[in-house]
């Protein structure tokens, strides 16, 4: 989504400047040694979710009532016990690796969902305003006066809870989010004269609106993402928790931290690792969209370019 | 040596940013006397504001650091004193005005409030502080005092809120005032009136005016003394007078030469068919009439210079013309076909012809476009004008035509400085080679050689392109050299119009008359005449 608005890509040497903006990215990136890091954490992470059922899944799911609670770095168990096992002597590690893929397609997929309706929702009702919009804020008042959790409730109670049902519900509760920022922002930037000037230029909306309008509040709403992203795993455990959302024996790492949450004084190891799955995960997108603000602002993006010693 | 009120001996700041050491300023010195009016004139990034700046301890370290120097107020080195004692001399010994009162007064407190807060604040009972409130805001000219005492700053304009400013710098009866560009957002009218205030208040008072200013027609006015500064470096200094006349250093002949006004006016022209013409033209926000039935003809190749000051209507004309705002009625037209009931698709056929620079070039470009993504929009939005194959070549042949280099096309806006920024959304206006462009306030908020440089631009462009300009401004001698008409406004009515001799030479409205007496000219003793003649027409 970021390639839209990057660097420009001149018409004639099109092909040779292609490369160098991807390697520029890459030498922006490494610039920054924490986007850096959280980079490398996400891709792993992405690499379990793809790979992770198929190679810890029988580990994940093999019970052993000898290693019940087993506490964590004690590797007479085998490596997979690195991390201790759970209440059924099941090995955290590989449950986490196993689970990251519930979890991450849950939470991509609903926080892509309500940004990509919020977001459009949002311009339609901040450019067009009128009637419209008018519909389609007093929509969002709607979910937002709605408890969140009860409306997932209802929803999984008469729909079967599945993961898409799941992250159906997550993108409806968290749209208004999205819509209300995008609206707010575009109401500023409409005035601003450099949309005027494209205006008098003879503009088509749909160019104003993705070409000026869009790039602009895009960074924004990024970050409101990646913040969503931790509210949206745990708001899928909840479910969990209350019996409509994941079921066992599939697990996400928010069912794992409401399950261990019993043991907290016993056994912390039990809800510590999936918990801590989740900040990474959180962290890492967050450093990274900050990263992406300022590498896609053509105005901020010197502070990568000169090597990153100094941040002003 | 006798001891100054305030002297800054050799004082160099410098910041530390991200792009390396900037020297702000450079062992700068000056002194000032009690009574006496300095100015320190200069362009921005001279570094003007920088010495004021650290006199008031504004200078924010780490990234300043006041590497030399000393600022002496009556022979206490200022540098040296802690933080409580420099507050102590902050307000009540030294006090400040600013270029914007609106965003320096509190929007939630009423102006008496904050007129008394600032002497409370330092020790003065609630009850004298009020009554001291009361009679500042009388004395410098507010009408009705009590009432405005109640009166919240968004209730005032932006005149009245320069003088409640000044009313409460003056709470304290300080010795020295320090104005940073305090007329530069006002109307000409309203900042020779400011000006006078100044100056009467100077001499009630006795004390020290410390005037910041780009302008040398302030420094005309106001001035006793005035050092330029350039580039972190005082060039040099004198009286008004020997300034304007016995200029040693290059850059204050150049600001001189600058000042617009001086060259010869456009002749009469014949004539001919209007290329758009105006008739009734209104605008009613509400119950509010903005622009009360405005009727006009811009020729080809013609500029037409609008002139009036803030909430005259002027920019309204434009963008009604331009349709960025419906018009309640009357008719545009252009070429004779009515601009204003055109459908959206057919008058984006039209905007080719009709282009705008506005007034900020640096809100006017998208941040996030390369400059050649700015001006190559134009030909992504008419596909036929020109083949994609050729856009870069125009757009380097467009920088050039507008003095900029070709291998800027790659940069971004930011990297540009105010006039450079001003040329690229010239360029941009250029690319669809229209008939019409309409300038509003293009080069108001351009430094004074700048903006010669940029009317020159334009001059140039309608003498080889042709094309016609509207061209807004709210100040009189900017458009003297450069029109063939002026029209002039005043709440949302042209009162007068005429060719550029006839308005300069025997302006028939007193407004037109009031106008010109209250342009500030760079001369003292040009100044010095207006100023009689500014006396006269109040009487």
């Amino acid at each position: 989504m970021s390639d839209t608005t990057t660097v420009p890509v001149p018409p004639k040497p099109a092909a040779m400047r292609e490369r160098p903006a991807l390697l520029r990215l890459a030498s922006m990136l490494w610039a920054d040694k924490f986007a850096f890091a959280a980079a490398l954490l996400l891709l792993a992470m992405i690499g379990c979710a793809l790979v992770g059922p198929w190679l810890m899944g029988d580990a994940a799911g093999g019970q052993n009532l000898r290693a019940r609670n087993a506490p964590p770095f004690d590797l007479s168990r085998g490596w997979l016990y690195v991390l201790g096992g759970d209440a059924l002597g099941r090995p955290l590690l590989a449950r986490i690796v196993v689970a990251a893929q519930n979890t991450l397609l849950i939470a991509a997929g609903a926080v892509a969902c309500s940004m990509i309706i919020g977001t459009t929702l949002g311009l339609v009702a901040g450019y067009r305003g009128g009637w419209t919009g008018e519909v389609i804020m007093r929509l969002a008042d709607v979910i937002m006066s709605f408890p969140s959790l009860l409306l997932a409730v209802i929803v999984l109670y008469m729909l079967a809870p599945s993961v898409a049902n799941l992250v159906l519900v997550l993108a409806i509760t968290r749209i208004p989010i999205y819509l209300r920022t995008t609206r707010a922002e575009v109401l500023e930037v409409r005035e601003r004269m450099f949309v005027q000037a494209a205006i008098v230029m003879g503009a088509s909306t749909p160019r104003i609106v993705f070409r000026h309008i869009l790039p602009v509040i895009l960074p924004t709403l990024l970050t409101i993402a990646t913040l969503d992203f931790a509210f949206v795993m745990l708001a899928e455990s909840a479910l969990s928790f209350l019996g409509i959302g994941i079921q066992a024996p599939e697990i996400t790492w928010g069912l794992m931290v409401s399950q261990g949450r019993q043991y907290l004084t016993s056994a912390w190891w039990l809800a510590f690792w999936p918990g801590l799955a989740i900040i990474l995960t959180t962290m890492s997108l967050n450093l990274l969209s900050g990263w992406m603000r300022v590498a896609l602002d053509p105005t901020q993006r010197w502070r990568l370019e000169i090597g990153g010693k100094r941040n002003g | 040596m006798a001891e100054h009120l305030l002297e800054l001996r050799d004082l160099s700041v410098r910041f530390h940013t991200a792009r390396g050491l900037v020297q702000a300023v450079q062992g700068v010195s000056w002194h000032l006397d009690r009574g006496e009016t300095l100015a320190i004139l200069g362009e921005s990034g001279s570094g003007k504001s920088v010495s004021a700046s650290a006199v008031m301890n504004l200078i924010d370290c780490p990234p300043g650091e006041i590497t030399s120097g000393q600022i002496l107020f009556e022979g206490r080195d200022l540098l040296t004193l802690n933080e409580e004692a420099r507050r102590e001399i902050n307000g009540r010994r030294i006090a400040m005005i600013f270029q914007d009162p609106l965003s320096h007064l509190n929007p939630v407190y009423p102006v008496g409030w904050q007129i008394a807060e600032t002497a409370t604040a330092h020790g003065t009972p609630a009850q004298e502080a009020r009554a001291r409130a009361r009679e500042l805001i009388a004395r410098v000219g507010i009408p009705d005092p009590d009432a405005a005492m109640r009166k919240y700053p968004h209730q005032f304009s932006g005149g009245q809120r320069q003088r409640l400013m000044i009313a409460m710098a003056l709470a304290l009866k300080p010795d020295i005032l320090i104005a940073d560009e305090p007329t530069t957002a006002l109307d000409v009218t309203v900042q020779a009136e400011v000006l006078s205030l100044l100056g009467e208040l100077q001499r009630e008072t006795g004390m020290g005016l410390l005037l910041i200013t780009h302008d040398l027609g302030v420094v005309a006015e106001i001035a006793d003394r005035a050092v330029v500064m350039e580039g972190g470096r005082i060039v040099e200094a004198g009286t008004p007078y020997d300034l304007y006349h016995n200029a040693t250093h290059p850059y204050t002949r150049k600001l001189i030469s600058a000042a617009p006004g001086r060259g010869e006016m456009r002749a009469d022209r014949a004539p001919v068919t209007p290329l758009l013409s105006c008739r009734g033209l209104r605008k009613e926000y509400g119950s509010f009439t903005a622009l009360k039935g405005a009727e006009f003809d811009v020729m080809p190749g013609e500029c037409l210079a609008v002139v009036g000051e803030s909430g005259s209507g002027k920019s309204t004309v434009a963008r009604l013309v331009l349709r960025l705002e419906e018009a309640s009625g009357g008719q545009a037209l252009w070429k004779g076909e009515d601009l204003l009931t055109k459908t959206p698709r057919e008058m984006a056929k039209v905007r080719r012809q009709l282009q705008m620079v506005f007034q900020d070039p640096t809100q006017s470009l998208n941040p996030r476009m390369s400059v050649y993504e700015i001006i190559s929009e134009a030909w992504a939005i008419h596909r036929d004008v020109l083949p994609k194959s050729r856009w870069r070549g125009r757009v380097q042949e467009l920088l050039e035509q507008v003095g900029l280099k070709p291998e800027h096309a790659d940069r971004y806006p930011h990297q540009f400085s105010g006039g450079q920024r001003q040329r690229i959304a010239i360029a941009r206006a250029l690319a669809l080679e229209p008939e019409l462009i309409i300038c509003d306030e293009a080069v108001s908020a351009l430094d004074v050689s700048i903006q010669a440089q940029v009317i020159q631009l334009l001059g140039r462009l309608r003498d080889e392109l042709g094309i016609a300009f509207v061209f807004i401004a709210h100040d009189l001698p900017v458009v003297r050299d450069f029109a063939d008409r002026v029209l002039v406004m005043q709440k949302g009515e042209i009162v007068e119009q005429g060719s550029v001799r006839q308005i300069f030479d025997a302006p028939r409205e007193p407004y037109t008359q009031r106008l010109l007496a209250a342009g500030l000219d760079p001369d003292p003793e040009v100044q010095a005449r207006r100023r009689a003649e500014r006396l006269a027409l109040q009487a």
